[in-house]
């Protein structure tokens, strides 16, 4: 019963996670940009949350059919859901870091980020309200 | 917490990058030496990255760049290679350095080559540095999260 007061929250914690993580591949990818041989790496950020969330099935994952298999917490990534960025311009050492990509969608990842941490802060502030007493304003 | 290794990832991009700056500097220095330290010319040195990949503690795992076990990729100096062009050479008999022909070597840096160097590994510790300061002020904002 009581979980019911947090569940209206785990969407957006799955997409806070998600963001996190992407966040982190992304830093991968800049951190990356002189180095030879390096191939850009990049999430599928909608199927990615789909998957979190169970709405679409995590590739690779095995049917469970007996009561003690084990299976992937909720908000498992696998790592068959990267994808390998090309390079937008070709270059000797193989390196397809595009550095005018990677700060965009950094850019773009940390504002969703801070999107999502506000949901959830207003979430919880619609939850407080709804729990105080009328004299309480 | 996958965000607190972005200070783990850029960190070492930063720490890689000062020391391709700190070759650089010695490159620059050297332009115009006759003798290095082993007696001969001094030899241009460049850095060598190499991806670093990080596992779920931060430290470094198989560093096989094509190997997709963990997201986190960071960066290391994998070593410092040495130029093997032959050096400028210059005639001038009087020079104390100079050989039986009169010529003078000189080292092999090209000073143009490093300004370039310099530029770009200056812009991407600046890039590594940025990444770092917003990873820092997404994490104090997910510090507040609740405090309504």
């Amino acid at each position: 019963m009581i979980n019911r007061l947090t569940d209206t929250l785990d969407f957006q914690t799955q997409a806070l996670t998600l963001r996190a993580e992407r966040q982190r591949l992304i830093a991968s990818n800049i951190a990356n940009a002189d180095t030879p041989g390096y191939i850009a790496r990049d999430m599928d950020f909608a199927s990615a949350l789909k998957q979190a969330t169970g709405a679409l099935p995590i590739p690779g994952q095995m049917a469970a059919t007996q009561r003690g298999h084990i299976q992937p917490t909720a908000g498992a990534l696998s790592e068959s859901g990267l994808r390998y960025a090309t390079a937008s311009q070709t270059n000797l050492d193989r390196n397809s870091v595009d550095m005018d990509r990677e700060r965009a969608s950094f850019a773009e990842n940390s504002v969703k980020y801070e999107a999502t941490l506000r949901f959830i802060n207003s979430g919880m502030k619609t939850m407080m309200d709804a729990m105080k007493s009328p004299s309480q304003g | 917490m996958s965000m607190f290794k972005v200070f783990d990832i850029s960190g070492s991009a930063v720490s890689a990058q000062s020391q391709r700056l700190n070759v650089v500097a010695s490159n620059l220095a050297n332009v115009d030496t006759v003798a290095g330290p082993d007696g001969q010319a001094y030899k241009a040195r460049q850095v060598v990255f190499q991806t670093l990949l990080m596992g779920a503690s931060g430290s470094a795992v198989g560093a096989d760049p094509g190997d997709p076990v963990s997201a986190s990729a960071g960066v290391r100096v994998s070593n410092i290679s040495e130029d093997q062009t032959p050096g400028r050479k210059v005639r001038d008999p009087s020079h104390p350095a100079a050989d039986a022909e009169g010529y003078v070597t000189y080292s092999n840096v090209n000073a143009v080559e490093e300004m370039v160097n310099m530029i770009s590994s200056s812009r991407s510790y600046q890039n590594n540095i940025e990444v770092m300061n917003t990873a820092k002020s997404l994490l104090l904002k997910t510090l507040q999260m609740g405090q309504v």
